[in-house]
């Protein structure tokens, strides 16, 4: 997806080549996504973070024809601002809160994802993952938390650790970390490429 | 309809930028000053201000996270 | 007395209000405005008459220091410009060099020093707005942001709001707009206590075939203002505040800073790109300083045209400006194109794609005139070359001063231990890690930053479209050049250099910030002559081009001048990305050496600093030896020899060995006996600074086939150990290497310290 002010669409594009996908930039304004397997709503400052990060987004066509995509199945991974645009359309639960430094962190975190430990890069000012205590057990108890950061390795203070979380049915995931920063050697390390095998795996 | 929303954080929600403002009041001289909550403040003209609930709970304040309060700036 | 001029002519006299009377007469409004006598009787001759209020706004923002340069602009024609890189140099948006495959990289460094002092989070925020701007009004597509920042003491509460503030714009405006901060510095020192420095440099990339100057052309052509409707932000901002001295009454000054919005400058940008991507503009160039009045003067200066402008036709944010306030206004995110009559539509749709504003307000015109009309009318008109080139040029009076113009102070215990010192200066903030400032920057969006801060010497960025990479520092010296203007101006290039040379990377071209004093006094006149001359003579030794930059004086404060303060921003080359070394010990057991013609003095060092014992002097550096040392270490690293490649600065060699050992979370034990057998003592050979020092590690029988007639190599000792051990005679340390670490990592905390 693309929308303006979107600032890792390209780089998201680029993780999927690698992880040996066809992609495509989706622009805000089309509705058709007949084409499609997977969507991946990127990372950036859609709308200038205006009202709150991903507030306007979330009611543009194109991320109407998401929420239809998802609610037929259809894989959606959502990454920071993309976590949070899927959080305000109600696809995702809870809801992601300013930093508890209240300072944007641009920092390489060790996530735990299935009892794997990932090195991949968090940048973010409003990552502080919340949901009231009901449903952070519901999450638990289905095992719909996707990611942890490791202990001490949690970067904004969201509850229970949380980075990552999946819907009920499994098929849409968030995460405030960038999987699509650790996809090469060259820059950074390369764990972040199994977020998009699995993603790419999940439609083999 | 001349409208105030006022957007708060929920109680129990941790707010940070209540917290530091709060904490910052001593060293200026202002003591006891307790309970600082930072939200959002918008101001518009609506023409059918029935609707104006509704555009608070889809746009303007998150429900889950945020309370808000409508100011009929006119009464 | 009447103010001369303000009421004649059609339209709108300024409304700026001059400084309350004392008693006396009312200052004239060309005072207010901060022209001289002499320099409103010259523009009453040239143009045969006295200006309205409108063509007087005018005159007062274009002959302003900040516009005009009517200080340094004698001193800056000899600084080098060519090389066959050289694509675009001075007086385009910003420089360029070629990189190859049909690509250019494009780059320059700005202040904004005044408006940060003011209001610092959106005075950084809109630097870093103004220099994008600058760079993508070349067609290039921003891929990274550096900056250099100077603040007085951190012990002061307004130094750490400053820096607070800064650096939270800079983070603000950089990350929003997906462009990477990658590098930079910070620097803190009593004399930027009232006068902060924010330089901040931005580097693009081109298609050369897309490449776009900004001179307006083809009479005929509309001119149409993109981007966001114009307020009054910044109203008199650029001669009101950088051609005048902060005095005691600056908090009034707030109402004329600009507010920035990383969003709108985003959909600009993409715009902007596309549009030279279809070939539909003619040329571009950036509203910044003096808004439309610069872009537009400039704009038919260098096209050797006149320019209508109807300001009518301007998009305007508040009802009911006056003309004089919308040519003025320096609303931020804004851009000035020139287009072909039949293109207007396109180039109309491809704004409102991008949601961004658009208008047709203007037209270039062959009458040689700045025409501003406001509808029908016409409300000021001057000859382009008056404007833009009838500025009086000023000769310095430099004068030496006799002795140390700054203050001393200590603040290190006279009978610190070695191993003491060494922990203050690791914890000095213009030493420390500045980690707590960079991890509030996205240095890796993009997906071509592969060296984050701190991991190298340069920033490194790759360039798979043109089969390449780039390294790029931005390096500046205060106090060492207020000990000798020349000799620390060239320091500060090599410097430059020496951290390009650390990752493999060859100087394409450089970019410079010159932070003076007042012109108009005799001590920073003559700091500033020697500067420029320091710079020119380095460059040309180098044989690096200087493609572009800027200056601001009057950087004074009741106390005084700021330290002389040249920044220099350098890009350099090299085959690819995966260079190897860091800055950073690898592994244990590797050799550690000192690499070059290094021959430490305490004059000008931190621990002069830090002992009160500052005082004029400097020894004069070696640049060819320093240049022949860079080559050594720049084919060393693209060979693969060097594990680590790190060059020595502030706090000298004990600094740069802790530094190592710190990255790599590895200790050293090292002898420096052969470097005292240079000449220099112990504590020279430690915390000495200078020129021309690489500590390198690796096999000891790479790092050793490195020297040669014209490079030595000094073997120091080895990696190994849980502590920093620096044997220099009767000066001889050991610390753990954790101590260290907690020194040098302290900033966080005494930044955000409460009072």
């Amino acid at each position: 997806m693309q929308f303006p002010g979107s600032c890792d669409e390209r780089d998201a594009l680029h993780a999927c080549e690698l992880a040996g996908g066809e992609a495509r930039l989706v622009w805000h304004e089309e509705r058709g996504l007949n084409d499609v397997d997977a969507v991946v709503v990127p990372g950036g400052f859609s709308y200038g973070d205006y009202l709150r990060a991903g507030a306007i987004a979330r009611f543009s066509p194109a991320m109407e024809a998401v929420a239809e995509f998802a609610a037929a199945g259809g894989p959606v991974l959502g990454i920071c601002n993309g976590f949070q645009v899927l959080c305000e359309a109600g696809l995702l639960p809870g809801a992601l809160l300013v930093n508890e430094g209240m300072r944007f962190v641009c920092r390489q975190v060790e996530l735990v994802a299935e009892g794997e430990r990932l090195s991949i890069p968090a940048k973010h000012g409003e990552g502080r993952y919340w949901a009231p205590d009901e449903v952070l057990d519901a999450l638990e108890a289905n095992g719909q938390v996707a990611f942890r950061y490791a202990p001490g390795q949690n970067p904004n203070g969201s509850a229970r650790e949380i980075a990552g979380v999946r819907n009920e049915a499994g098929n849409v995931l968030g995460l405030m970390p960038h999987p699509e920063h650790a996809v090469d050697a060259m820059t950074g390390s390369t764990d972040g490429l199994r977020v998009f095998e699995s993603v790419a795996g999940a439609l083999a | 309809m001349k409208a105030r929303v006022l957007i708060r954080p929920k109680e129990g929600i941790l707010d940070p930028q209540g917290k530091a403002v709060e904490r910052a009041l001593p060293a200026l001289g202002f003591e006891g000053v307790g309970h600082v909550r930072v939200g959002r403040m918008v101001e518009l003209e609506a023409e059918d201000p029935a609707r104006l609930p509704e555009l608070c709970e889809k746009l303007l304040a998150n429900p889950l996270i945020e309370d808000f309060e409508i100011q009929d700036l006119e009464s | 007395m009447t103010p001369a001029g303000a009421d004649a002519g059609v339209d709108g006299g300024p409304s700026l209000t001059p400084p309350p009377s004392t008693g006396a007469e009312q200052p004239a409004a060309y005072e207010a405005l901060g022209l001289k006598e002499a320099e409103y009787r010259l523009i009453c001759e040239k143009l045969g008459r006295e200006p309205n209020g409108v063509e007087l706004a005018m005159f007062s923002l274009l002959w302003s220091e900040h516009c005009a340069y009517k200080h340094s602009r004698k001193l800056l024609r000899r600084l080098p410009t060519e090389g066959e890189r050289v694509v675009m140099g001075p007086g385009e948006n910003a420089g360029a060099v070629d990189v190859g495959g049909g690509y250019a990289v494009a780059f320059k460094v700005e202040s904004h020093n005044h408006p940060s002092a003011v209001e610092p989070f959106e005075g950084a925020a809109t630097g870093v707005g103004g220099i994008l701007r600058d760079v993508f009004a070349l067609g290039a597509r921003p891929i990274a942001i550096l900056d250099s920042l100077r603040f007085g003491e951190l012990d002061s509460l307004r130094s750490r709001h400053l820096l607070d503030g800064a650096v939270r714009g800079i983070g603000h405006y950089g990350n929003s707009i997906g462009v990477p901060t990658v590098g930079g510095e910070i620097c803190f020192e009593a004399p930027y206590e009232h006068n902060c420095l924010v330089n901040a440099m931005c580097v693009g990339l081109a298609k050369r075939e897309q490449m776009v100057r900004a001179a307006a052309a083809g009479v005929g052509n509309a001119i149409v203002l993109m981007g966001a409707s114009t307020g009054r932000d910044g109203i008199g901002g650029a001669s009101v505040l950088a051609s005048a001295e902060l005095g005691e009454g600056d908090a009034a000054k707030r109402p004329t800073v600009q507010i920035g919005d990383p969003f709108e400058e985003s959909k600009l940008l993409e715009c902007c790109l596309e549009l030279l991507g279809k070939g539909l503009l003619v040329s571009l160039q950036d509203l910044g300083a003096a808004g439309l009045t610069s872009s537009a003067s400039e704009m038919a200066s260098a096209g050797g045209v006149g320019v209508d402008i109807d300001v009518a036709r301007v998009p305007l944010r508040e009802a009911d400006m006056e003309p004089f306030e919308i040519m003025v206004s320096e609303s931020q995110e804004r851009m000035l194109a020139v287009v072909e009559p039949a293109k207007v539509a396109e180039v109309l749709a491809v704004c409102e794609k991008w949601q961004t504003g658009a208008a047709e307000i203007g037209a270039v015109v062959d009458h040689g005139l700045v025409r501003v009309l406001r509808g029908a009318d016409v409300v000021g008109e001057m000859p382009v070359e008056v404007l833009v080139d009838g500025c009086p040029l000023y000769d310095l009076e430099p004068a030496a001063p006799e002795e140390w113009i700054y203050g001393n102070r200590a603040t290190l215990d006279a009978g610190a231990s070695a191993a003491e010192t060494l922990l203050a200066l690791l914890a000095a903030p213009s030493i420390a890690s500045k980690r707590w400032a960079f991890e509030q920057y996205d240095s890796i969006v993009g997906s071509r930053t592969a060296r984050r801060p701190e991991s190298a010497d340069a920033a490194l960025l790759a360039i798979p479209e043109a089969d390449t990479a780039i390294a790029v520092s931005i390096d500046g010296n205060g106090r060492r050049v207020a000990c000798d203007p020349y000799a620390g101006t060239v320091e500060a290039v090599l410097e430059c250099a020496q951290n390009l040379a650390c990752v493999g990377a060859e100087p394409l071209g450089l970019t410079n910030c010159l932070n003076f004093g007042n012109p108009e006094k005799p001590a920073p006149a003559w700091q500033l002559d020697r500067s420029v001359q320091g710079l020119a003579d380095a460059c040309a030794a180098l044989g690096v081009p200087v493609v572009g930059g800027n200056v601001s004086l009057y950087n004074e404060g009741p106390e005084g001048p700021i330290y002389p303060t040249p920044v220099v921003g350098m890009v350099g080359e090299l085959p690819g990305a995966d260079a190897a070394a860091a800055s950073a010990f690898a592994s244990e057991g590797d050799a550690i050496c000192l690499l070059g013609p290094f021959e430490p003095t305490l004059e000008g060092s931190e621990l002069a600093k830090q002992r009160g014992e500052l005082g004029p002097g400097l020894p004069q550096p070696e640049v060819a030896a320093v240049a022949a040392a860079c080559a050594a270490v720049r084919d060393a690293v693209r060979a693969g020899a060097l594990a680590c490649a790190h060059d020595v600065s502030d706090g000298g060699l004990a600094c740069a060995l802790a530094e190592c050992a710190i990255g790599g979370g590895r200790g050293c034990r090292v002898d420096l006996q052969h470097l005292r057998e240079r000449g220099c003592t112990p504590e020279e050979a430690l915390f000495g600074e200078g020129s021309g020092g690489f500590v390198i590690s690796g096999e000891r029988a790479s790092l050793e086939a490195l020297a040669s007639d014209g490079v030595a190599v000094l073997y120091l000792g080895q990696v190994g150990g849980e502590e920093v051990e620096v044997a220099a005679g009767d000066r001889s340390l050991s610390l753990p290497l954790a101590e260290a670490e907690s020194a040098w990592r302290s900033l966080g905390e005494r930044a955000e310290a409460a009072s």
